[in-house]
């Protein structure tokens, strides 16, 4: 019954399995949509309450930057998609270019970012400034869900640097090649998620005026 | 595919490990094998389970008689949320899908390990770190978390204690929950031995199946309410503050939309336990198989739609408090239908009462009272007097302690075998489950008593009246603390110098009984086909013989 030397375990021990490592993000990227769900359940409610303050709130908001932010994010999402359709044909290059332009990507997303915010907190548009104490109560929930939601939002872009930055080394380095890219794929899938969520943060925040 | 003879030759995971040495402290900490995780939870999970109850027997001592006995009222206030956050977070929630689920789930379906063991690992890491938080936040200046472990609003953003800290901890725990969960799917679904159907699965690998989903699904909302109340903290948002305009209840049902169903995290795999002990000791295959295993996913999914029977008092339309009532009747349903299926499995059967089979008897009589009572308090207008009284602090005893803690030593006492390859005491284990029997019901009843005649929850004085009662319940405490000991000494002494196991002691059938104990680290020698029904004794014989 000793069918294998024991010295052989250790490697036997990992193995591979694409579908089930597929399914596993696909699953953790569901528990991501529900956190970002119980936001929204949260805006629902406070729109509800307070639907003139919010439409004033959000006539404060730079629509420009926001479009600028969105169109940025989806190309991001086409060129981690391309890097990834470039991997599979075995383009090692074109992949790596293509995951450097959608990291480069997501830095001009924060840079926009970090001018938009800084600009709103210029103007003591920030929780518990006096400005905004002078506000009404829907207005001042109205930029406190502005700040959670994008800044928990800006918090998933830089992990996602992070994460794309990993993946970047590993291809350069031939970890992850045209035969084993089940971890690019997934990090793409994680990309357009967080793509996602903003193309609903956008119209929420931006552009119902 | 049986191989209890040979066996003996072969290494067992204890011998043999994933990392490069095969022991030593590293060669467990940083082993990726599900049965060494497995069992890591198991010390670090019964260390914070001994805190916990030290907490709790320390409380019941400051209870003993009326006015101040050992400790302030704002000690009091910390310890009973340390109690409940060390016992809900650290002790019941993981407890037995991270436990028994780690180390037997991959056996039970005929796999090599978990669909990802380095997660597996990671999750465990993350258990630590959030469970050091707890503690960390104990010792740092600024006083003991003394909300109770609701963190009510508005209180949690007032109190000038480690709130944040404390309830970040609950955060990172959530994580270590979700990563299990995620595992634990992916593995039921993709590392199922060939033959291994869905319908062929032991009961337990269902329950803690649907567990998993409700990790998954319940978790986030958590995760983000937590985040909120941070936020609140640090920058003052005003989401749930109606100064400006927020609304406290708000975060009432988003804590109840994580914690109702993280009830049925606690109950769900203890009831899996249960379908797998009772059909070995009565020699007779499961009644209803499918009815109980579809009545786990009824549980998980109508557990999510009765979270608001927390706040029949809170403040809330009749319409609303009236169908969450009528739902949390529903849920008694699928609970119901596995009572009866288990005792009809017994019906006739030929019952041998070892000790698992008495921690299940136990639990049977004290998880019917927990869940009867559950009943009470469900319903609008018995709740109104009742809540937030002793009476509620009973019945969470009776369900969680009751039920799934009695669960947690019925698993440890049935699988101790497999895992260890020894035996403990039977004659002091059949004892310890009569004494536990005995000090709970002191030590809870009475509270139902105290409860219905008015003593408030969360108190460290009472009235003179409620003197009697509560001294019988500190009784209780002291003959559970012991009892604990009993328990506990039972098994650590068997590790040390229990003698060696037979095979299959208890004459199981599922797959985990097809491998020797303790099982080497792969599981199997040769991946099993499966061929019967999980609990199919006429393959008992066959097993005996060997291949
Ligand atoms: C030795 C065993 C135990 C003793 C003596 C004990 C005793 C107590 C006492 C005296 C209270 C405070 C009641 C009050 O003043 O409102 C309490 C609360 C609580 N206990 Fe236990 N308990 C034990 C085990 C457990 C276990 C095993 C669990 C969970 C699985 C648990 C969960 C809780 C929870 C959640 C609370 C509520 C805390 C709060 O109000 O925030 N206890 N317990």
């Amino acid at each position: 019954m000793a069918h294998n030397e024991h010295t052989a375990a250790t490697e036997q021990h990992v193995h591979r399995d694409d579908v089930g490592a597929r399914m596993g993000m696909w699953l953790f990227l569901f528990t991501e949509i529900l956190l970002f769900g119980g936001m929204f359940l949260v805006y629902a409610v406070y729109r509800y309450q307070y639907p003139d303050q919010f439409l004033l709130a959000g006539m404060e908001l730079n629509t420009t930057i926001g479009a600028i932010n969105t169109i940025i994010l989806i190309t991001s999402s086409l060129t981690v998609a391309l890097s990834i359709a470039a991997l599979q044909k075995d383009n090692k290059f074109l992949s790596i270019l293509m995951l450097v332009i959608t990291i480069f990507f997501a830095f001009l997303f924060m840079v926009n970012k970090y001018f938009e915010w800084t600009a709103k907190i210029d103007h003591g548009i920030y929780p518990g400034s006096e400005q905004m104490l002078e506000k009404q109560n829907g207005e001042i929930l109205f930029f406190g869900l502005y700040y959670i939601m994008t800044g928990l939002h800006g918090l998933h872009i830089i992990i996602g640097i992070v994460i794309l930055s990993v993946i970047l080394m590993f291809i350069v380095k031939d970890k992850i090649t045209s035969t084993n890219l089940v971890k690019l794929e997934n990090s793409g899938l994680y990309w357009h998620l967080v793509d996602l969520i903003w193309i609903f943060l956008f119209p929420l925040f931006y552009l119902i005026q | 595919m049986v191989n209890g003879i040979d066996s003996a030759k072969t290494k067992s995971f204890y011998e043999e490990g994933t990392t490069k040495k095969s022991s030593g402290l590293a060669s467990w900490l940083f082993s990726t094998d599900h049965k060494r995780i497995g069992l890591m939870y198991l010390v670090t999970i019964s260390v914070f389970f001994c805190v916990g109850a030290i907490f709790g027997i320390l409380m019941r001592l400051e209870l003993m008689s009326p006015g101040e006995t050992i400790m302030k009222a704002e000690t009091y206030n910390s310890f009973f949320t340390l109690h409940g956050v060390i016992m809900i977070f650290l002790f019941i929630i993981p407890g037995i899908p991270a436990v028994f689920g780690n180390f037997f789930l991959p056996l039970q379906i005929g796999a090599k390990d978990v669909a990802f063991p380095r997660i597996n690992l990671l999750s465990y890491w993350i258990y630590i770190i959030g469970a050091s938080l707890v503690l960390l936040s104990l010792l740092i200046p600024g006083g003991a978390i003394d909300t109770g472990w609701t963190f009510y609003i508005p209180y949690s953003v007032r109190s000038g204690s480690n709130i944040s800290l404390a309830i970040f901890a609950a955060f990172v725990l959530g994580f270590s929950s979700i990563l299990t969960g995620l595992n634990f799917i992916t593995t039921v679904h993709r590392m199922r031995a060939p033959g291994m159907t869905w319908f062929r699965m032991p009961l337990f690998v269902w329950a803690t199946y649907a567990t998993a989903w409700i990790q998954i699904i319940a978790t986030p909302v958590i995760a983000i309410t937590i985040l909120l109340v941070i936020l609140e903290r640090f920058f003052g948002v005003g989401i749930f503050d109606p100064a400006l305009g927020g609304d406290p209840i708000l975060f009432q049902h988003m804590f109840w939309i994580y914690s109702h169903p993280a009830v049925y995290i606690m109950i769900l795999p203890a009831m899996g336990v249960v379908s797998e002990i009772i059909p070995t000791f009565a020699r007779r295959t499961i009644f209803g198989y499918k009815a109980i295993a579809m009545s786990s996913l009824a549980i998980a999914f109508v557990g999510y739609l009765v979270w608001a029977h927390h706040m029949f008092t809170s403040g809330m339309s009749d319409t609303a408090r009236w169908i969450f009532s009528l739902l949390t009747f529903i849920v008694a349903l699928p609970s119901g239908v596995k009572v009866f299926n288990w005792v009809a499995t017994m019906y006739k059967g030929s019952i041998d009462p070892k000790p698992p089979f008495l921690w299940v008897m136990s639990f049977i009589v004290l998880f019917s009272i927990g869940g009867l009572t559950g009943l009470v308090v469900g319903s609008l207008a018995t709740d109104i007097h009742l809540h937030d009284t002793y009476f509620v602090v009973a019945h969470f005893h009776y369900v969680m302690f009751g039920g799934t803690g009695t669960i947690f030593f019925a698993a440890l006492y049935y699988w101790f075998p497999k895992m260890f390859g020894k035996m403990y005491n039977i004659k002091v284990a059949s004892l310890g489950v009569l004494f536990f029997f005995i000090s709970f019901n002191l030590l809870y009843f009475p509270k139902f008593i105290l409860g219905y005649m008015g003593m408030p929850r969360r108190y460290y004085d009472y009235l003179p009246q409620f003197a009697d009662l509560q001294l019988i319940s500190t009784i209780g405490s002291w003959l559970m603390g012991l009892t604990l000991i009993l328990i506990i000494t039972n098994i650590v002494s068997a590790i040390i110098k229990g003698k060696k196991s037979e095979e299959n002691p208890w004459g199981g059938v599922t797959l985990e009984w097809h491998t020797s104990s303790p099982p080497p680290l792969e599981n199997f020698e040769v991946i099993p086909e499966v061929k019967h029904e999980p609990y199919d004794f006429s393959q008992l014989e066959e097993m005996k013989h060997g291949s």
